[in-house]
């Protein structure tokens, strides 16, 4: 008894670190064998404490942000507004262009029977906190089971993917496997040479894209895309770049990733909360024109009165007709004439520029990606080249939460 | 500046307060999963560990500071996604160890903390290292320049974290 009393502190230290051992060993073994996770409840009481610091201090953060941004800090808006107006312009162009060999190729697609799988619902969420441990590399969020987040749904930003959903335990907070994780795994694909590899983390916070062959030339800077063969991240989404590519120890190549989005300073990402499979149909409601485009820009022919108007038709020959406003022609209705276009609240049809607006704001789906009306757009998401493009059916509604 | 060597009578023991008890080690935990978001170099500093070590040696006592440490190191692994124990397993250590040798020496001044804090860090690191690789298979890049800066930067932090806790600590 007496040696118990002397030697009771050590002894109790003894017993703890032992279940602790134990309760480590018995944690790697059921993971290893069972795939579950039996220290559930801890993890999700944890996350309860100390995520509504978390969000309350986010909250604090964002608006603050928000009040100086939104009103104070307005400064240079009017350049910017009228520099991103002439971008629009220049950026619907470019895709009434691309528009043309996108539907060639959902021909030759849907000849094929080839099937593809898009993202068709997403969720902005904030991030609200990390792990906290160089060892983890994972941040949480302010969307958890309740908002529908599932685990291994693919977690995207404007610049690049992101990382995928580990636990969604808690109804609204969930928590984010980053690709810069020793644990975590990333099917991807070069963009220009096509060589397929693994894209993993490394202990001190790289990515590098293994699996590569060291017979293989990988260039510096060369885009790294998604592949899609890990069943999470849809084909075609930008991952990064190549900063460096050597010869590793054994036969495959070292190449180190540099991730396009910045994974040290998240603050808003976009959850992939649904994705569908559908076969390709080729573009059947006509896409707007790259000479449409243009033409809408030429100086305006007032309209002609009626009269004068069922005089001059006969006259017109089929084919030649522009509108005198510059409306778009849908490529069904081609070389017909063409009235002059109805006003957006006639209801009767997309006015011109309805029909560019819509064109443009479908710039995003050459990724699979889905416009969005509020939410952050997706415009950096580069497409492989070897990405179906989506059809041209109306998607469903990209659900943006506002914060 | 030195670490002393004083008798058991000399070394005076503090207790803190329950709301303190709780709060600073959920505050130390929620800070190091926020900052780092704000500002990514703060993931070289560790709070939870200078809260454990600056509770373990006001409270002079083993119990209470494996106790501290267990708990404070549990919470830490439960935000991470690798096994919970592994932070837990190294603060249990750390807590005993320092408030075991809080008993024994003078730690009330700023170099005796500054030493004592490198100490108990090189101890976090290497139980950290081992458990991590020999037990739970992890790969873990040690790298001496990262260690010694990170060191010392939560020595310079933890002086700062005992001269707050000392202004919440009570004397028994």
């Amino acid at each position: 008894m007496d040696v118990l009393g002397r030697y009771r502190n050590l002894i109790v230290l003894v017993g703890v670190l032992f279940a602790q051992i134990l309760g480590l060993a018995v944690q790697v073994n059921v993971k290893r064998t069972t795939d579950t996770e039996p220290t559930r409840l801890i993890r999700v009481w944890a996350v309860a404490t100390v995520a509504p610091l978390e969000k309350t201090l986010g909250w604090l953060q964002t608006s603050s942000g928000n009040i100086w941004h939104n009103y104070f800090y307005l400064r240079g808006v009017r350049a910017e507004n009228r520099d991103l107006k002439l971008q629009i312009e220049r950026m619907s162009l470019e895709q009434a262009r691309m528009s043309q060999d996108a539907d060639q190729a959902r021909r030759l697609q849907a000849l094929l029977g080839f099937k593809e799988r898009f993202i068709s619902q997403t969720m902005a969420a904030q991030v609200i906190g990390s792990s906290g441990s160089e060892l983890s590399r994972s941040v949480y969020i302010d969307k958890g089971y309740k908002d529908g987040i599932k685990p291994d749904m693919a977690v995207i930003t404007a610049d690049g993917i992101v990382g995928k959903v580990l636990r969604a335990d808690n109804r609204h907070v969930a928590q984010v496997l980053l690709i810069d994780d020793q644990t975590s795994g990333v099917g991807a694909i070069l963009d220009k040479t096509r060589l397929q590899g693994i894209l993993r983390g490394t202990p001190t916070g790289e990515v590098v894209l293994e699996k590569v062959m060291s017979d293989e030339t990988v260039p510096v800077g060369e885009l790294v895309l998604t592949s899609g063969g890990d069943g999470i991240f849809p084909k075609g989404l930008l991952v990064g770049k190549v900063t460096k590519a050597s010869p590793g120890s054994d036969l495959f190549l070292n190449i180190h990733v540099r991730p396009a989005a910045d994974l040290s300073r998240l603050e808003e990402v976009l959850v992939v909360t649904k994705m569908d499979e559908r076969q390709s149909e080729p573009d059947r409601t006509g896409a707007a024109r790259a000479v449409d485009i243009l033409a809408e820009r030429l100086p305006g022919v007032p309209p002609k009165p009626e009269s004068a108007e069922k005089v001059a038709a006969p006259a017109s020959a089929p084919g030649t007709a522009k509108p005198a406003t510059g409306a778009p022609t849908n490529s069904g209705s081609e070389g017909k004439p063409k009235a002059p276009p109805p006003p957006v609240s006639a209801g009767g049809g997309p006015s011109a520029t309805q029909k560019t607006t819509t064109a443009a704001s479908s710039s995003g789906r050459s990724s699979g990606i889905p416009a969005s009306t509020t939410g952050p757009p997706i415009v950096k998401v580069t497409p492989a080249p070897a990405t179906p493009v989506s059809d041209p059916k109306p998607q469903p509604a990209t659900e943006d939460t506002p914060h | 500046m030195a670490i002393t060597y004083t008798s058991g009578e000399q070394v005076e023991v503090y207790r803190f307060s329950i709301p303190a008890t709780v709060l600073i080690p959920l505050t130390a935990v929620f800070l190091q999963a926020w900052l780092p978001l704000r500002f990514p170099f703060f993931t070289i500093f560790d709070l939870p560990l200078l809260v454990v070590i600056g509770f373990a040696t006001a409270r002079r006592n083993p119990l209470a500071g494996l106790v501290t440490g267990g708990l404070i190191g549990i919470l830490q692994d439960a935000l991470t996604h690798q096994p919970i124990g592994l932070y837990g397993i190294a603060l249990t250590v750390v807590g005993f160890g320092a408030s075991s040798l809080g008993i024994k020496l003078d730690v009330e001044n700023a170099g005796a903390r500054f030493l004592l804090t490198i100490f108990f860090y090189a101890v976090h690191e290497v139980i950290y290292f081992m458990i991590a690789r020999g037990l739970v298979g992890l790969h873990m890049a040690w790298s001496w320049p990262h260690e010694f800066l990170s060191g010392m930067a939560n020595a310079v932090l933890g002086v700062l974290v005992f001269m707050l806790l000392d202004r919440v600590k009570q004397r028994t």
